[in-house]
């Protein structure tokens, strides 16, 4: 059992060495075109944790290797509570996290990196005829206090939630920055990612839910958090408080190739090019705490 | 002629050594697998108390609660109710197939029904989600849609190949001896269908219905579309709730392997799997028995 245990690991790490190295060849290619070349790193980067951070990451691993074809970047997913359980247990040199640091792992000389900010916005099924909610209102609708839609201005309507597990860092999130703690209601419909959430609600009458910024689209109504729509804008002047900062955590602070990846995708320069096209906000433009 | 034998019979040793060792490859794998997933499953023992995993439906995997009651409720409620749609269809509609379709349409019908079992259980899911669920709000009346009622249903019209095509096996394999004699004895067709036929094939129809339990308690994704996930007992057949597999694929994505609630996916993994493997023991117990002497 031990043995074909190992053996599936060996067949694993053979075929992600494999397809490093066509990654590293990709990168090879593209670095005669490179003209500036900061100082020399190399190396191998291990990275997981946070799907919703991967996309920006992926983009930020090719521009990488455009400026240092001796680094090799192994990116996965697995969600933010993996990634901080991995990089505590160095299993990876990076653990990518949409939610704060778990508190069991808060003594374990773990470093934070912000990368950018994620912003979540509410979204409603069209037929609710309401399009601004005050904290409070939210509060009670998610906690199962208000039911119905008559009670915060709308129609005689059942309300029905529709969002994410308790594992998911959405979750957590939107219960640390709008609940304050307090728990959600029990009595919802639960769905496995941002894309089922929206489709869910886009297909419920009196459906309520939320998602990352970057899914809101026409099948559904955004809602305003406390007269507030959401923009970078109004999450810059301190007006929209529903985000989380999407961190890195390295143990012990980063050095060699990994601060050089860290360095470089917090870097203005990568920030201003990639990060608002994939639906986050710039750590720059984030308001001061 | 003596070299041809020889080789003969190194070829005989080379593949009769090829079979063991992909039996017993097969073995290995079922072997390991079950170990793993009790050994992974198990360990949530030193962490979560058996009667509140077993007994509790708070399940708050943060705050240290993992009262699994209403996946396990919730796995065998879908079951039930599917079994309890699916079942008496399915043997009716074996019934049909076996004894009184004419032979144009059962040259028509028994590739449909094996094309039926390919169906991919994302587009039950898929199906479920966007014709099923709005359905279900508009018929009764209710605000969600999700739930029992909708998976049971979806489930029922999943297990129906299963159910069909192993009964129809059975009542197709009465000997026909059995049935014309009946027949010359005066009774009707439908009379030797119902104490001749039937009662024959009785243990090949409970194999069938079986195995359609089986299939419904394991089925993930269409069930996970649109029973709702959320982890509470179901006051409804139209209240939200979740069951063992719908549970596992949500939170397995993001919950890190080796802690206590990764642990307790994995022991919710091995119920589900105990549950499985009692029903294929039943089935083999059943196949052994014959309700009718010959």
């Amino acid at each position: 059992m031990r043995n074909s245990l190992k053996k599936t690991g060996l067949l694993a790490m053979a075929l992600v060495l494999g397809m490093s190295i066509f990654a590293g060849c990709g990168g090879s290619q593209d670095k005669k075109a490179a003209t500036n070349t900061p100082a020399k790193v190399e190396g191998k980067i291990t990275a997981s944790g946070s799907t919703a951070l991967l996309p920006l990451l992926k983009v930020g691993q090719e521009e990488f290797y455009k400026l240092h074809d001796k680094v090799t970047i192994n990116l996965s997913g697995g969600g933010s509570f993996t990634g901080q359980k991995q990089v505590a247990s160095g299993a990876v040199n990076i653990g990518n996290s949409d939610v704060g640091l778990a508190a069991d792992l808060k003594d374990k000389g773990i470093v934070g990196h912000d990368l950018v900010g994620i912003p979540f916005v509410f979204i409603v099924n069209k037929d609710v005829a309401i399009d601004n909610l005050s904290t409070q209102q939210y509060v009670d609708i998610m906690t199962g206090k208000i039911t119905n839609w008559q009670d915060v201005g709308g129609k005689d309507q059942k309300i029905t939630i529709i969002h994410r597990a308790k594992s998911s860092g959405s979750r957590a999130t939107i219960e640390t920055v709008v609940l304050k703690g307090q728990e959600f209601t029990n009595d919802a419909v639960i769905q496995d990612s941002n894309g089922a959430v929206r489709s869910a609600i886009a297909t419920t009458p009196g459906a309520i839910g939320y998602v990352d910024a970057a899914y809101v689209d026409a099948s559904v109504k955004a809602l305003k958090f406390n007269g507030t729509a959401y923009s970078i804008q109004a999450v810059s002047d301190g007006k929209y408080p529903v985000y989380t900062t999407g961190k890195m955590f390295t143990k012990g602070e980063a050095t060699g190739a990994v601060k050089a990846f860290i360095d470089y995708v917090t870097s203005a320069e990568f920030q201003n090019k990639n990060v608002e096209s994939q639906g986050f906000i710039p750590i720059t433009k984030l308001p001061k705490k | 002629m003596t070299k041809y034998n020889i080789s003969r019979m190194r070829n005989n040793k080379l593949v009769y050594g090829l079979f063991i060792s992909a039996a017993s490859v097969l073995g290995i794998i079922i072997i390991a697998l079950l170990i793993f997933v009790s050994q992974q499953g198990l360990q949530t023992f030193r962490d979560v108390n058996p009667l509140e995993f077993f007994f509790s439906s708070n399940w708050s995997p943060s705050e240290g609660s993992f009262g699994a009651l209403s996946f396990i409720i919730g796995s065998l409620a879908v079951t039930l109710f599917s079994i309890l749609v699916g079942g008496p269809l399915g043997v009716l509609g074996a019934i049909f197939l076996a004894k009184l379709a004419p032979r144009w349409m059962r040259t028509i019908m028994q590739p449909a029904i094996n094309l039926y079992m390919a169906i991919p259980s994302v587009v039950y899911g898929f199906i479920g989600i966007t014709v099923i669920v709005p359905a279900v709000r508009h018929i009764f009346g209710v605000s969600g849609g999700f739930g029992i009622f909708t998976a049971s249903f979806i489930l029922a019209i999943m297990i129906l190949p299963t159910v069909i095509s192993i009964s129809a096996d059975a009542l197709s394999a009465v000997p026909p001896a059995l049935e014309e004699g009946s027949i010359a004895l005066g009774a009707t067709y439908w009379q030797t269908i119902w104490h001749i036929a039937l009662p024959t094939a009785l243990p090949g129809i409970i194999t069938g219905v079986v195995l359609g339990m089986a299939r419904a308690i394991g089925e993930t994704m269409a069930v996970q579309m649109v029973i709702g996930n959320t982890p509470q007992m179901a006051k409804s057949l139209f209240s939200p709730t979740s069951t063992l597999p719908s549970e596992i694929v949500v939170e397995m994505g993001n919950t890190p392997f080796g802690s206590a609630w990764g642990n307790s996916l994995f022991l919710m993994a091995l119920v589900l799997l105990i549950i499985s493997m009692l029903m294929i023991a039943i089935v083999r117990k059943i196949s052994t028995y014959k309700a009718v002497k010959i």
